[in-house]
């Protein structure tokens, strides 16, 4: 079988086996990267020279019998993640040329663990966008269907796994940039609980909502990574010290007996019919496995949209006022005074949509209308968390659809920003809530895949991941890979 | 939305906006702002305004003790304009 085409798992045993070297899957999968980037686009960098001199130092570790799970792996990091030494650029021109002096922790672990970093991974401009389609370098195309948009905001990740360019990347989910572009490109993400993956490092967007996470090929293979990952980390103040479950250990966990919700508001309204289709007939393989299916209702959910588009922007313009141009970051030439410089800088260093949220945020924070808007999303926050609360007093996990329809056309929601927002319906409940929420795929929509969404409790990972690895054994969706690229 | 409150929030979020830009945000702001404005019809007479999601958890201290080294020769390389260890900016005061 073609390297690339093995799993995460398969590809760790081959190598200590020894069936093949961490240079030769390294070089193998730079090959590919390089011929996929003129038509995907999924890289903003392709770190090749660091990968190969990462695969060598695994290989020596690995003949010498050491390493753990992750030693030689091959992965690509979300062009969020600050990477020491190169070029950490949030698909932003504000950040073009901006040369991180540090690692975040969920880099440095991975680098600890022996992992290769492959390069960095196209993305929404500082996580801003369903559709990959606002990022400085382009668009990324999903590989399922060039013509279409990976979704976003880590449509780079989600589009380099499909196209089996790496057995693994990472991402964050702010709003579903995770679990979306998982289910567009039929491929598995998990967005963990709020505090189970450190911040450091990773560009800030919304502070309450951001999470990192992961995007593979299969649950197996993101409980891997996921668990070198995860854990407390003391420079991210909202890191949580909870110990971490051995996921990959955890897997095998059987279906008997668990409580399925099925979220009643999920098949409302604006739901593809295929994709009901799909998720209906996933949801009854579960049954088969031996889940109860029980219908819940998140009364408050349909306000989850207007709540998030007033937290994450307000989040967003605080935290995006650290770009001034004059610490790092993109610089206007020939300021006049410190206003010009500040405003300049700014309108040129950012694109459409974030000097959108920016100004929606600075709108909903400023005097005489906070209360209105700000505090009145909060509480509303509160009673979707409250809702969520509830449903699982009855049921383990809540499953449903991930996204309203299969990938769309590029520029088809680009002329109306609130029809590109609604693409997050079904995945926004989740970080307003803090819970972990995976997609994996469940099947086709034509010619493109269609994402089941999990949702569970605060650090219900491990069931999380059980029941994909479930679902993942008795089918082969996950398994598909895109024409012209197996 | 009005034109002058566009290039107010412009203005408030150092955001030099082109002439022809402040009807594009007046009218995608505008729309954004109906979206949200759904949020009235929710009763949240009851509801504490949650500004962190996991609310049980509180916020962790540490030592009052330098942990990081000084590497701002590091950092500066970042910078677009640096003299002897300073950031340069426009001239401030006259």
């Amino acid at each position: 079988m073609s390297i690339h085409r093995k799993t995460l798992a398969e590809l760790a045993a081959g190598l200590r086996a020894g069936e093949f070297t961490s240079v030769e899957l390294t070089r193998a999968l730079l090959g590919r990267i390089e011929r996929a980037q003129p038509q995907l686009n999924a890289f903003v960098s392709i770190t090749q020279d660091s990968a190969f001199a990462q695969a060598a130092a695994a290989d020596r570790e690995l003949a010498s019998g050491g390493g753990g799970a992750l030693m030689g792996i091959p992965i690509v990091h979300k062009d969020l993640f600050c990477t020491e030494g190169v070029r950490t650029s949030c698909g932003s021109r504000m950040l073009d040329n901006f040369i991180s002096p540090y690692d975040a922790t969920v880099v440095a672990r991975l680098k600890a663990a022996g992992v290769v970093m492959l390069g960095k991974a196209n993305m929404d401009e500082f996580a801003m966008g369903s559709s990959n389609e606002n990022s400085f370098y382009g668009p990324v195309r999903n590989p399922w269907d060039p013509s279409r948009v990976p979704g976003g905001s880590s449509g780079g990740s989600a589009a380099a796994v499909a196209a089996r360019l790496a057995p693994a990347a990472t991402a964050t989910d702010t709003g579903g940039s995770i679990r979306q572009p998982a289910a567009l490109c039929g491929v598995t993400g998990i967005k963990p609980t709020y505090g189970r993956v450190s911040r450091y490092g990773m560009i800030a967007f919304a502070s309450s909502l951001d999470q990192g996470g992961v995007i593979a090929a299969s649950a197996e293979d993101a409980a891997l990574v996921l668990r070198a990952m995860a854990g407390f980390d003391p420079r991210d103040s909202t890191s949580v010290e909870h110990p971490v479950p051995d996921y990959p250990a955890l897997l095998s966990r059987p279906l008997t007996g668990l409580r399925v919700g099925v979220l009643k508001e999920f098949f409302d309204t604006g739901l593809e019919p295929e994709s009901e289709r799909l998720v209906r007939s996933a949801l009854a393989e579960y049954a088969g496995l031996g889940a109860e299916l029980i219908e819940v209702s998140l009364p408050q959910i349909g306000l989850s949209v207007p709540a998030y588009y007033v937290v994450a922007p307000a989040e967003a313009s605080s935290n995006l006022a650290r770009y001034d141009g004059v610490r790092f970051g993109h610089r206007c030439s020939e300021p006049r005074d410190l206003l010009d410089l500040y405003k300049r800088s700014r309108a040129e260093g950012f694109g459409p949509e974030v000097k959108r949220r920016i100004m929606t945020g600075t709108y909903v924070l400023s005097a005489g209308y906070y209360d209105a808007y700000y505090l009145k999303a909060q509480k509303v926050r509160r009673l979707i968390s409250n809702d969520f609360e509830r449903a699982f007093s009855k049921v383990d996990v809540i499953m449903g659809p991930t996204t309203p329809t299969p990938a769309f056309e590029l520029g088809a929601k680009t002329s109306d920003p609130i029809t590109m927002y609604l693409n997050d319906i079904y995945t926004i409940g989740a970080n307003l809530a803090g819970l972990p929420a995976m997609s994996i795929p469940c099947g086709f929509s034509g010619a493109l895949p269609v994402g089941l969404q999990i949702i569970g409790p605060h650090f219900s990972e491990e069931r999380l991941l059980a029941a994909a690895h479930a679902y993942q054994l008795a089918t082969d969706w996950h398994r598909r890979i895109p024409p012209g690229y197996e | 939305m009005k034109r002058e409150q566009i290039e107010s929030i412009a203005h408030l979020a150092r955001l030099e906006l082109k002439e022809a830009e402040v009807p594009v945000y007046q009218e995608s702001l505008t729309r954004i702002l109906t979206l949200v404005g759904e949020l009235e019809r929710a009763d949240t007479a009851d509801a504490q305004p949650m500004a962190h999601p996991l609310p049980r958890l509180t916020q962790r201290l540490r030592a009052d003790a330098i942990t990081e080294r000084d590497a701002h020769e590091l950092y500066q390389t970042n910078a677009p304009a640096v003299e002897a260890g300073l950031y340069l900016v426009p001239k401030v005061i006259e």
